[in-house]
């Protein structure tokens, strides 16, 4: 017996394996990024001082990374699209742009990072400097699987498009709605550790 | 239908169009096949059990006989934990984080959800197996993983995690290397029951065979449906906080380290500014939930046995599902009852108490249930049945001796208290763990084609159920009298206590009369592998779909997708010629006998 | 392969201009960022605008608009009522010390340092 609906909707809920699995994972990660903005509240709530964003980040390069992410969300979108209209080359491309744009970001990102250490604002400066280098490094580690799972539909899974094109679609899509929720999770950061 | 072994039809298997024979290591080892998962986490979680009780049983000797050296075993412990066999405060910490620990992470949600949950849900939904096998295959070696972290770390310089298996800051951040593994072990254990909760619901809700609608699923997949749902929302803020504690601790941030905090000799070199209650409430945000998830697997393997064994319908099957699905919410409102003496405040300290009293409700309200599901039923005592009839007044002790504790008044004089523990232990002990018994006693003819020795089992189960009434009834009596948790001495420096020191021992020689009792569960368990009674599909003579499939099921469970026509739990239904009729039954397929 | 061609066409269309609204969204909230108002005022306009930008990622390219099935209506439902209690945490921990004066004993600072818990 085979499992069905794993491309398959079915019918009383309205959805296939792949989908249903996707959101109930990425309902967890909204759990975690919120353990961790939490965390930022009650430790900036309960503190004698804290600094504005602006002190120790740098903004211009902060909104620099969040339009290539976002355009990234878009690109991710586009390739999804792609593949719905038939149109693997396209779909080739878009995705090779979902997969360098973050990889651009984190080249950024580790750059903040260098400058950070050469002025010593290392996580035990302070619980802002903490709360900074902890949820960053997180969501860079989320950006990285990203990456990963966006690189391998790119590249070697993406000769399932030949064999089993339904499929593939479901797969893109999913990797898709991870890839917007690390989007998400980023459009919450950039203006609280920033801008605030 | 063959009555094929589980791993040769395994390793003969036919997916999909191509059949190819299977290696000893996908098989056996790395098998996606969620039967031999369920059986993989049975028999690590058992295993880990054991482990954790052994701790208990010598630091028990502890309580009894404090500064006395432990026989035979105290010459091996090492001179870092016991010099001359006698136990250091220090060692018996480690054993006591350790054993919470490795009881609630590695031993009885591993088995009731792990072990149970895998083996029996897709069985009993009609589906071939998980919706994600290989994700399964995953979540057992993340947890296995978790397990040998956790028990490499008694063997780092200063021993295991020994701040509480609640790991509050600021001590489990000044805590030795131990601590670092416990966080890490803890991050592969999440990380397994995150895996393992997604591939619940989604096999719930999307394999269901034709026919399963909601409200005919057995109260066992209800239970675990929601048990999902706790693990799914509840465990990631914990892996949060586990990572602000791994920062505490190895890149000297202060999440959790308050500012001006002086340890030994002198102030600590770090910013401050950060709260240990911020740890406190990350924790059980998780840590509430987690006791349903402890609690609710349990309670659908015992409705299921009453159901079976007095031969009628549960009582109230809506009332148990709104039930389960209310205190499945609630849980997640409850948590800072744990906390009532950090100095929150009264007006937080109220809502959490109202919020608490609430919950009891929807418990008490399964409960009853189930006790009303005995009236009026043809009893039958199997072990089982034993099992989960024993586990209803455990149950019971372990709910009313919650509510003192979840009113903040009462609390005051009882939190941390022996009388805590003793109400914990009591959900947990003869509650859950006596169900998760009833569970496999239940299941083992399913599993392997055999049933369990009746005669062991009936001493296992006396022998348990008196030894572990002397092992936690006393601990009300000197809970009361105010003896405290994580006394390494049993309290033998307090003169509060000395008038009920004596039960210290008593409690200890039921512990270990109740560890010898196990030896009897042992035997039977691997003995009957080989030498249990043979028996076909059925043996108890139960409705739920899983009794259709052979024992064991082959790969791929059903040879064709089951039909279901009934509710799961018709026995003893007017005019049909058995009073039992199957899940997959047709309706109709009984010709009404004539009227007498 | 699959999905009308119009339709993907017509969603298209809508990709681009959510596009243009992201990026609008981040220049207005940079922008906000330096307005001369108060700490309260600065974090509500910004989480404003946050959710906004949230709002259309989640709408249009989750697809979460044209989504219809109460299991995933119920789990999003669940998660943001816990996310909120989550959020909530930290008035919990504080609700008995706003507005009050404290003295904070600290073993490093001097003892006028004494702090209004905000």
């Amino acid at each position: 017996m085979e499992i069905p609906y794993t491309v398959a909707v079915r019918p009383d809920t309205g959805l296939n394996n792949v989908k249903l699995g996707i959101w109930l994972f990425l309902a967890s990660e909204v759990m975690l990024f919120g353990g961790l903005f939490s965390t930022y509240v009650l430790l900036r709530m309960g503190a004698v001082e804290w600094p504005l964003g602006a002190e120790f980040l740098n903004i211009p390069i902060g909104t620099v990374n969040t339009a290539i992410l976002i355009a990234s969300s878009v690109t991710m979108v586009m390739a999804y699209a792609s593949l719905k209209l038939g149109d693997f080359a396209k779909y080739k491309t878009y995705m090779l742009a979902t997969v360098l744009l973050p990889v651009l970001f984190l080249c950024i990102k580790g750059y903040e990072y260098y400058e950070k250490v050469q002025h010593d604002h290392l996580p035990s400066h302070s619980t802002f400097l903490a709360i900074y280098w902890t949820m960053t490094a997180l969501h860079g580690i989320h950006i990285i699987g990203g990456i990963a799972v966006n690189g391998y539909f790119w590249g070697p899974g993406s000769k399932m498009w030949h064999t089993k094109p339904a499929m593939f679609e479901n797969r893109v899509e999913a990797a898709g709605l991870y890839w917007h929720f690390v989007d998400l999770v980023w459009i919450f950061l950039f203006p609280v550790l920033y801008l605030l | 239908m063959d009555n094929v072994t589980t791993a040769e039809g395994i390793a003969h298997a036919e997916h999909g169009h191509e059949a190819h024979e299977l290696s000893f290591l996908q098989t056996y080892v790395f098998s996606q096949d969620h039967k031999v998962i369920g059986i993989q986490y049975a028999i690590t979680a058992l295993l880990f059990l054991l482990f954790g009780f052994t701790l208990m049983m010598l630091m028990r000797w502890n309580l009894a006989f404090p500064g006395r050296p432990i026989p035979v075993i105290g010459n091996f412990l090492g001179m870092a934990n016991a010099p001359g066999g006698i136990m250091l405060p220090e060692f018996y910490n480690q054993l006591g984080a350790m054993h919470g620990t490795i009881m609630v992470f590695l031993g009885v949600v591993p088995l009731a959800v792990g072990g149970f949950g895998n083996y029996v849900l897709p069985l009993q939904i009609g589906a071939p197996d998980m919706a994600f096998p290989r994700l399964n295959m995953a979540s057992y070696w993340s947890f296995f993983l978790g397990g040998v972290v956790m028990i490499a770390s008694f063997f780092v310089p200063g021993g295991a995690a020994n701040s509480g298996w609640t790991s509050y800051a600021p001590l489990s951040v000044i805590a030795l290397e131990g601590q670092t593994w416990w966080l890490i072990g803890m991050m592969f254990l999440i990380t397994s029951s995150l895996l393992g909760s997604v591939n619940f619901i989604v096999t719930t809700l999307q394999l269901r065979a034709p026919g399963m609608s909601f409200m005919r699923l057995p109260f066992f997949v209800w239970a675990q449906l929601v048990t999902s749902f706790l693990l799914l929302l509840a465990f990631p803020p914990l892996e949060a906080a586990g990572v602000l504690q791994l920062m505490d601790r190895v890149a000297d941030t202060s999440f959790f380290m308050p500012s001006g905090l002086v340890v030994g000799d002198g102030p600590l070199e770090i910013s401050g500014g950060g709260s240990p209650l911020l740890w406190q409430h990350l924790f059980w945000f998780l840590a509430h939930p987690e006791v349903y998830v402890l609690i609710l697997p349990a309670l659908g393997i015992v409705g299921e046995i009453v159901a079976n064994n007095t031969r009628k319908p549960l009582w109230g099957y809506r009332v148990l599902v709104y039930s389960v699905i209310f205190l499945g919410f609630m849980s997640f409102i409850v948590w800072a009852h744990h906390m009532f003496l950090t100095g929150m405040g009264t007006t937080i300290s109220t809502f959490f108490q109202t919020t608490t009293m609430i919950i009891s409700i929807p418990s008490v309200v399964i409960l009853s249930a189930m006790f009303l599901s005995l009236y009026g039923g043809s009893i039958r005592y199997t072990v089982p049945m034993l099992f989960a009839l024993a586990f209803l007044p455990m149950f019971g002790i372990g709910g009313l001796t919650g509510l003192p504790l979840g009113l903040t008044a009462p609390d005051i004089h009882l939190h941390d208290t022996y009388y805590v523990i003793g109400h914990f232990h009591y959900v947990v002990a003869p509650g859950t763990i006596f169900a998760l018994f009833a569970g496999i006693y239940y299941w083992f003819p399913k599993a392997t084609g055999r049933l369990m020795n009746d005669l062991l089992g009936r001493i296992h189960f006396w022998g348990s159920i008196v030894a572990i009434n002397c092992v936690f009834m006393p601990m009300f009596i000197t809970g009361l009298a105010g003896m405290n948790r994580r006394l390494y001495d049993g309290g033998m420096q307090y003169a509060h206590v000395q008038g009920v020191m004596e039960w210290n021992a008593f409690m200890s020689y039921g512990a270990w009369a109740l560890g010898f009792f196990q030896i009897f569960f042992i035997f039977n368990f691997f003995w009957s592998i080989r030498h249990g009674k043979k028996v076909g599909n059925n043996p108890w003579q139960s409705t739920t779909l899983e009794w259709q499939a052979p024992s064991p099921p082959p790969h791929g469970n059903f040879s064709t997708p089951p039909e279901v026509h009934r509710g799961p739990y018709e026995y003893s239904v007017p005019g049909a010629s058995s009073d039992f009729s199957m899940q997959g039954e047709a309706p109709g397929a009984d010709p009404e006998p004539a009227k007498v | 392969m699959s999905g009308n061609a119009e339709e993907v066409r017509k969603h298209i269309a809508t990709y681009k201009k959510i596009a243009w609204a992201l990026a609008v969204g981040t220049i207005v909230t940079v922008l906000a960022s330096y307005l001369d108002v108060s700490v309260a005022l600065g974090i509500t306009i910004a989480l404003i605008i946050a959710s906004t930008k949230a709002s259309l990622v989640a709408v249009y390219f989750m697809h979460l608009g044209e989504e219809r099935s109460q299991w995933l209506n119920l789990t999003l439902g669940m998660t943001a009522a816990f996310w909120l209690v989550l959020m909530l945490v930290p008035l919990f921990t504080f609700s008995d010390h706003i507005g009050v004066a404290k003295t904070l004993p600290n073993a490093n600072a001097p003892m006028e340092h004494a702090a209004e818990a905000h």
